[in-house]
């Protein structure tokens, strides 16, 4: 294809308005947002709206503000809560979704139909959701006078307004818990690494537990990031926000399950019960493992959407209910209803970083094996 | 044959002609399940056909008595603007994006540079970011165009955030499409541009309705941008639902006639598209 270089050339100038685009406003603007994240551009509310506004550099001082400053006890409720949410409708996702498409790769009558039953929710905006779901949680509302149509007493759990939490653990624990956590796991890979005969990736796992746990063990429970103990836990307000966001986003799981098992050979099925298999192993030694790949995408995809939800939360609890808020809220209202832009531009990159955690291994494994094909 | 012992092994005596238990069970999981998906629909509907002096906590599961259908025009009177605003957006939005998003793929897919891999990465991840880390630069630049508070610093965005997510549905359509018949055409002396005009775009329509149903509706359900870079005269539909409803003291009747308005333009996609619209859904997660 030498002879093409007049085509090339054309490809290029195709591509180039969007490679462009992406750069300024992907990664241009990325870059600006951690630089406005290590200045002071908005902490002093006269400056922020100024026209020439004077803007320092403070390094990393918004961050320690985030993690350790009196003030900011919302933020940290709010990264703790936007876990608990995330594994939360992580699971119920994949629970409902993968007993959906079970149900009906059975083909059941007029599937088709159940099929838009189930995944209808997800052509439906976060905010209208939120609008329907703020009105059935209602303290007196439609899901606890459910009950009475059972001749039951009406529910009184305040759905979105409780203040109650479970499993309250002190902030100051944090970097304690976080090292015993990665520990364990370099562990379990270290195990791993040892019976697959990797002598090198052992050593190493080895090593970086060691180092971790016993500087949990040593230094960690001196470490004090809070003069105060400050407790976050679970709240229970958060559960029927995960029921909303899984009454919209399990569809997805579903629709994903289903064209897994619809891929599967049947010959495949045919073989394992030639095997002798009867359902139940059918599903354990064949099925299931053939769907894990597809189980990884959707936790990566469901995982990158929860971690940046914001509009649900916002329609349905309000910008102002601490209970239930999340970083994405946070990001908003700190940079556009009290301009603290620099705090805003922090908490929108620490966003970017757990994002991050879960998108590049995933993207450049994906390509890693294409490029390996090619 | 063998497989006549095994059948009969697996599912032990039991006859085809009576009522299986395990049918019973699958139906009875299935209509449960359907009730989890559909009773906020029925509450939704009852809601908003209802007076608002008709809507009392003891009565929230009733049927409206008397169908209210002022509600609706009600609503449209309060968000009807809006809609008129999110349809310019979404409809310009998603043919901008598709239509670049067609050239991408083809140029991705047909003519493969080195390094055509990386580059593809490195725009998809702009698809998975979270837009709040770029939110405050994106906000400045929209504003130093001059187009803040204007439906085209909506659209801008929501084009360029398109991109990744198009340019991969379009390259992933193509790499289906037979290197061969790009070949021959060069042999027949067409270029870059002819190629596509003849070979590719006709050939695009599926793509084509894959990418316009799914942007279209992300661009109509999209909250972030809309609420920051609009104002009161080019606020998208979604924005001016969460006004609606966000009032505590409205009566109920109203947002929910507001959320069936601005959820029926994408539910109609679905509804009328549903298999394109899947199929759009498959395409973000699994990649090529």
């Amino acid at each position: 294809m030498k002879g093409l270089s007049k085509d090339r050339l054309w490809s290029m100038a195709v591509l180039a308005p969007s490679v462009i685009l992406i750069a300024v406003f992907v990664y241009g603007f990325i870059a600006r947002s951690v630089y406005v994240s290590m200045t002071d551009w908005g902490n002093d509310p006269a400056q922020a709206l100024a026209l020439e506004p004077i803007i320092r550099w403070v390094g990393l001082a918004n961050y320690q503000e985030l993690f350790t400053g009196f003030l900011q006890g919302r933020f940290r409720q709010e990264l703790v809560s936007t876990i608990f949410f995330t594994v939360f409708f992580i699971l119920g996702c994949l629970g409902l979704g993968l007993g959906l498409a079970l149900i009906l790769d059975r083909n059941p009558k007029g599937e088709g139909l159940w099929r838009t039953i189930f995944l209808f929710p997800m052509s439906l905006s976060f905010i209208v959701t939120g609008t329907i779901w703020r009105w059935m949680l209602q303290p007196g509302g439609g899901v606890n006078q459910a009950p009475t149509l059972l001749g039951g007493q009406p529910s009184t759990f305040g759905w979105l307004s409780s203040t109650d939490a479970l499993w309250k653990f002190d902030w100051n624990k944090l970097p304690l818990l976080t090292a015993s956590v990665v520990g364990l796991v370099l562990i379990v890979l270290a195990v791993r690494a040892a019976r697959s005969g990797d002598r090198t990736r052992t050593l190493v796992a080895a090593a970086c537990a060691a180092l971790l746990l016993g500087w949990a063990l040593l230094i960690g429970p001196n470490v004090k990031l809070l003069p105060a103990p400050e407790l976050h836990g679970f709240n229970l307000a958060l559960i029927g926000i995960i029921i909303a966001a899984v009454w919209q986003m399990s569809g997805y799981t579903m629709a994903l399950y289903l064209a897994g098992l619809r891929g599967i050979p049947e010959e495949l099925r045919e073989a394992a019960k030639v095997d002798g298999a009867n359902d139940l192993s059918l599903y354990r030694h064949v099925i299931f493992p053939l769907l894990a790949p597809i189980s990884l995408s959707a936790m990566i995809v469901l995982g990158h959407i929860s971690l940046k939800i914001f509009d649900l939360v916002y329609a349905m609890a309000g910008p102002d209910n601490i209970s239930t808020s999340v970083p994405a809220l946070n990001m908003y209202l700190t940079s556009f209803r009290q301009n603290q832009f620099a705090l805003g531009a922090a908490i929108g990159t620490i966003l970017l970083i757990l994002v991050a955690f879960v998108i590049v291994p995933y993207l450049s494994s994906q390509f890693r094996s294409e490029e390996g094909h090619a | 044959m063998t497989a006549t012992p095994a059948k009969a092994a697996a599912a032990p005596a039991t006859p085809r002609r009576p009522v299986q238990p395990g049918r019973v069970l699958m139906y009875a999981l299935l209509v449960l399940a359907a009730l989890f998906f559909l009773v906020p629909v029925y509450l939704l509907l009852a809601t908003a056909l209802k007076s608002p002096d008709a809507i009392s906590l003891a009565t929230t599961w009733h049927w409206p008595a008397a169908l209210n259908w002022a509600s609706f025009s009600e609503a449209w009177g309060k968000i009807g603007g809006n809609m008129l605003n999110s349809l310019f957006l979404a409809v310009t939005a998603t043919l901008l994006s598709a239509l670049l998003g067609s050239l991408n793929g083809y140029a991705l897919s047909k003519w493969k540079f080195r390094g055509a891999n990386t580059l593809f990465a490195l725009m998809l991840f702009g698809m998975f970011i979270p837009y709040q880390a770029v939110l405050i630069p994106l906000f400045q630049f929209i504003k130093e165009l001059g187009l803040y508070g204007s439906i085209w610093g909506l659209i801008l965005a929501h084009v360029v955030y398109g991109i990744p997510i198009t340019t991969l549905i379009f390259r992933n359509f193509y790499a289906d499409v037979p290197d061969a018949l790009v070949e021959a055409a060069t042999i027949d002396g067409a270029g870059f541009w002819q190629i596509y005009r003849l070979v590719i775009f006709p050939i695009s329509i599926p793509g084509f309705v894959v990418v316009i149903i799914w942007q279209f509706t992300q661009v109509w359900n999209e909250f972030l941008f809309a609420a920051t870079l609009t104002n009161t005269t080019s606020q998208p539909v979604t924005y001016a639902l969460s006004q609606l409803a966000g009032g505590q003291a409205v009566s109920w009747n109203l947002p929910m006639a507001g959320a069936i308005l601005a959820a029926l333009p994408t539910l109609l996609v679905y509804i009328l598209l549903g298999r394109y619209f899947v199929r759009g859904l498959l395409a973000g997660s699994v990649k090529g």
